[in-house]
């Protein structure tokens, strides 16, 4: 069981950090690299985790750390901007100021991971909060049976890490796999919803963990897919996303079912998140 | 070498089915190559086979006036293309393009409703096979309808 980490500090402090970079990934998603203001030498994290950034002035987001867990000196998250205090986000220039919170809640389930074949399934968005896992995978692949990223867009102007698919898709033992909604003439990959792609992953699933995020819809069909294809429910995890304000537990903004996504989550196997994403009412 | 019969009776789409009437379907299969970026069949078009995918991938596209293909779905290896062969009019709704060299094995649509008619238990066995499929296909359909990736 991966146990939940929060920040040493006073949590609902947030801690001053300056924008290094902004990459745009797509029209309308960028990568902003944050490094420590304060000379603290950064912040470890556990993939999956993720923080409270503060943009001053306009609010407070929490967003997936999506960068390199080894790299603890910069900060590295992917962001759409799809409302005020995203887009103010990613218009920060290289120099401002923004402030962090966390890192917060649990993390992907990498260590039990471990010995077996590894599935991580992303739609959207969702690739970002699994690149860690993917990083941590690769700088130790001999902990790790084979890798089988399937990747799921809306076309291909909307994916993500183009260059990084690329590269991983030639890594020993890893099998990358991309599939869009609506793909145009020039396209030459798969076209359709992200599970057409499971039956052509070469993996075990007895032996396998997998590992999916992406709208909710998306993964609750990725998990009842994954049960049938031989994957146990417990070997079946997915990061749920609610309205996450304290990030801590107090405030129950992100209360779901029984849970707290901030705290007990967002990462939940789908034994335990199975009632609640059958439940029309939640 | 496979053999055409080793590769029906081993392939999931038959499995559980008798040796008996796998040998009934080798009778109606034949291999077939298609070039990249040729079509394997057009809609509209008298549909009288169904394709066991070998390799490459096949493209189900769909054409609107004074518009460029729309492209549906993708097919690749192991898995099925076609079904309009087993209902009337028999017909093909869709195109199917070679985006890559594809081998397939073919099977014989008319030949196989012959045997159908005469074997209901045949007949049955194909159409439970063919249902699963349709059943995937409409809930991957619905997925795709939903455009979850688009923004709230």
């Amino acid at each position: 069981m991966t146990m939940a980490t929060t920040a040493t500090t006073d949590p609902m402090l947030p801690e001053p950090y300056s924008v290094r970079q902004v990459l745009k990934e797509t029209a309308d998603t960028f990568t902003l690299t944050l490094e420590s203001s304060n000379g603290s030498g950064g912040s470890a994290f556990q993939p999956g985790q993720f923080s409270m950034l503060w943009v001053f002035g306009v609010g407070e987001l929490p967003i997936s750390i999506s960068g390199d867990p080894v790299e603890r000196h910069r900060l590295v998250y992917t962001v759409r901007s799809v409302g005020q205090a995203t887009h103010a986000l990613v218009s920060r220039e290289v120099g401002e100021a923004v402030g962090v919170r966390g890192p917060f809640g649990t993390g992907w389930p990498v260590e039990k991971a471990q010995g077996g074949d590894v599935l991580v399934i992303a739609g959207g968005i969702g690739l970002a909060p699994l690149r860690p896992v993917i990083y941590e995978v690769l700088h130790n692949r001999e902990k790790y049976g084979r890798l089988v990223i399937l990747y799921g867009a809306r076309s291909p102007r909307d994916l993500l890490y183009r260059k990084e698919l690329t590269s991983w898709a030639r890594q020993r033992d890893t099998q990358v796999l991309v599939t869009v909604d609506y793909g145009g003439l020039s396209w030459r990959g798969h076209v359709g919803v992200v599970t057409t792609l499971f039956k052509y992953a070469r993996l075990q699933p007895a032996r396998s963990l997998a590992m999916a995020c992406g709208p909710e819809i998306m993964m609750r069909f990725v998990a009842r897919d994954l049960e049938t294809h031989g994957f146990a429910r417990e070997n079946i995890y997915l990061s749920m996303e609610r309205n996450m304000k304290c990030a801590v537990g107090f405030c129950g903004h992100c209360q779901h079912g029984p849970h707290f996504i901030c705290k007990d989550g967002p990462i939940f196997s789908y034994d335990r998140m199975r009632p609640l994403l059958e439940k029309y009412e939640l | 070498m496979e053999t055409l019969e080793h590769i029906i009776a081993e392939h999931p789409f038959f499995a559980g089915l008798e040796s008996y009437y796998t040998n009934l379907l080798t009778g109606c299969a034949a291999n077939v190559r298609f070039d990249g970026g040729t079509y394997i069949f057009k809609e509209g078009e008298e549909a009288n086979e169904f394709y066991l995918i070998r390799t490459g991938k096949v493209a189900l596209e769909i054409f609107a006036p004074q518009r460029k293909p729309i492209m549906l779905s993708t097919l690749g290896e192991g898995e099925i293309l076609g079904w309009s062969w087993l209902l009337p009019p028999y017909r093909w709704k869709l195109h199917a393009h070679a985006v890559e060299p594809v081998r397939a094995i073919a099977l014989d649509g008319k030949c196989l409703r012959m045997k159908c008619e005469q074997n209901h238990d045949l007949g049955y066995e194909m159409l439970k096979r063919f249902a699963h499929i349709m059943e995937e296909r409409l809930e991957a359909t619905r997925l795709q309808l939903l455009d979850v990736y688009a923004v709230g």
